[in-house]
């Protein structure tokens, strides 16, 4: 158990570490039972209060109004961003300058600005009245951002292809619209699956945004429950716990591409999601924190 | 159109107000972001399970929902009833915010070599040297451009404060908007006013890694 940093700790200090752990465990844990006792105090364990979410007729609702409508509005918005994003990070890699310069503002635009105000002007602008609705409005605002953001990937992916295969493909005689569709494209999609997967974590945060132009979906149905009901803490425990857990798989997926179609290793932390606790079973200290990734990147 | 030239001083007090929020957020994010990063890379079991836990529950977790939380869930249990919307909003912005903070900053101290703490043991540096010298100012270094995409990505976030009530500039767009031709050109002075603040905030993180890039 020794690190770099430091010789491995004596009896003494591991003594030390231990009487810490012991109280930082002992006061966590008094937090955590001062939390619910705080809550049971106020009431906000009745039963009552947590019944709509074991009734099936409100059960039903928020899955079929809620959950249905939240996962459909986040693939849509995914599928149309791939191809959105596909069509903008080659043109960016253009080499005309007229299809380059557009792409690249059209990116930076979208990139720049919050996508709520993105879905709101949508909304206000074509969803009222007679318009495309509030779905449509959240689907569009999210098809247009993580576009955007998918562009970026995308164009870095082609980029991280080898270029003695761009190279090859040109000894070989192709055109550029066939390398970059024969040859690029397909290893690109391959080395970004991960980073689209993450994208997807982002788009299904996002489709709660809906709540403010009255979109269907999780959140809103969590409204008027809770309109009902009065039991604001509950149902939003109950929605955040919903995100979590959907968003737990989703990470998973993305970890299970990364093994299955990157390898192991390109431990990019820029993909982040699913490397929690990785240094977990490090040794103590702060040189715990270097880890597998300073060693696996060279 | 009309509307946002003649009362353009609308306009700039929305912003105002995003800018105070993100500022405000960027702070306090920033402080939560470190402890909690020391939690996790400390020798403290209990604090490094409770930071990974808080990590990974919050990064999950869509913002408008820890905006709920804290604005409409908490207010019904009796906490943070007479606090200032400002105040509830740099709060629910922060808790969202600090763990991305934390992860930058983990992933910059990942990004030191390990040659780099090993030369420094040995030529003989004890612990808080190696630390304070060596890893520490390389880490920070490293940790700029992801901190500064964090940030950007936050000040984006205060726009869901206008969901609850704060008049910043997202809000304030949704007052302009009235269902007409000139809505095109309203969103696109408010999009004008974000990008300038995201521009400026990359400008700065820019400057800061060109300066600060460490020959290796």
């Amino acid at each position: 158990m020794s690190s770099v940093l430091f010789d491995s700790p004596g009896p003494r200090t591991r003594a030390r570490h231990r009487t810490y752990s012991i109280v930082a465990g002992v006061v966590l844990a008094a937090a955590l039972v001062g939390v619910v006792l705080f809550l049971q105090d106020r009431g906000e364990l009745e039963y009552e209060l947590w019944e709509p979410f074991v009734t099936p007729d409100y059960l039903e609702a928020l899955v079929l109004d809620g959950l249905v409508n939240t996962l459909q509005m986040a693939a849509t918005a995914v599928l149309m961003a791939v191809v959105i994003g596909v069509v903008l990070g080659v043109g960016k890699l253009s080499d005309h300058r007229l299809v380059r310069w557009p792409c690249w503002l059209v990116v930076e635009f979208f990139r720049a600005v919050p996508l709520l105000l993105l879905i709101v002007f949508i909304f206000f602008a074509y969803g009222t009245g007679g318009g495309i609705g509030s779905y449509w409005s959240v689907v569009i605002g999210l098809t247009l951002y993580n576009g955007a953001v998918l562009a970026e990937v995308f164009r870095a992916g082609v980029l991280a292809v080898p270029r003695g295969q761009a190279e090859a493909a040109y000894a070989l005689g192709m055109r550029k619209t066939q390398v970059m569709v024969t040859v690029l494209l397909p290893q690109a999609v391959k080395i970004m699956l991960p980073a689209i997967i993450s994208q997807c974590v982002v788009a299904l945060k996002d489709t709660s945004l809906g709540y403010y132009v009255l979109a269907p979906g999780l959140t809103t149905v969590g409204r008027s429950i809770w309109q009902e009901f009065g039991n604001q803490f509950q149902t939003a425990t109950v929605l955040a716990a919903t995100y979590i857990a959907l968003n737990f798989l989703l990470s998973m997926l993305a970890t299970w591409a990364q093994r299955r179609f990157v390898g192991e290793r390109s431990q990019t932390p820029a993909l982040g999601i699913g490397t929690g606790g990785r240094d977990a079973g490090q040794p103590m200290g702060g040189g715990g924190a270097f880890g597998g990734q300073a060693t696996g990147g060279a | 159109m009309d509307d946002v030239t003649s009362e353009f001083d609308l306009v700039l007090q929305a912003f105002w107000l995003t800018i105070q929020l993100a500022a405000l957020s960027g702070v306090v994010s920033l402080v939560l972001g470190t402890v909690l990063a020391a939690m996790r890379v400390g020798p403290v079991a209990p604090f490094r399970l409770a930071a990974t836990t808080y990590v990974n529950v919050v990064r999950n977790t869509p913002l408008l929902i820890v905006f709920v939380f804290v604005f409409v869930a908490f207010p019904n249990l009796g906490l943070l009833v007479g606090t200032p919307f400002l105040l509830k909003g740099v709060v629910a912005v922060s808790l969202y915010t600090a763990p991305f903070v934390c992860e930058a900053i983990r992933a910059g101290i990942n990004a030191v070599p390990l040659g780099q703490a090993e030369a420094a043991r040995a030529i003989g540096l004890t612990f808080g040297q190696t630390m304070g010298n060596v890893v520490l100012p390389q880490a920070f270094r490293a940790a700029v451009p992801p901190l500064a995409s964090v940030l950007i990505a936050m000040t984006k976030n205060t726009s869901i404060a206008a969901v609850f009530g704060l008049m910043e500039a997202t809000a304030r767009m949704r007052y302009f908007t009235n269902n007409s031709a000139d809505d095109t050109v309203i969103f696109l002075v408010f999009a004008l006013g974000y990008i300038i603040i995201v521009e400026t905030l990359s400008a700065g993180a820019w400057g800061l890694e060109r300066r600060w890039r460490v020959a290796r």
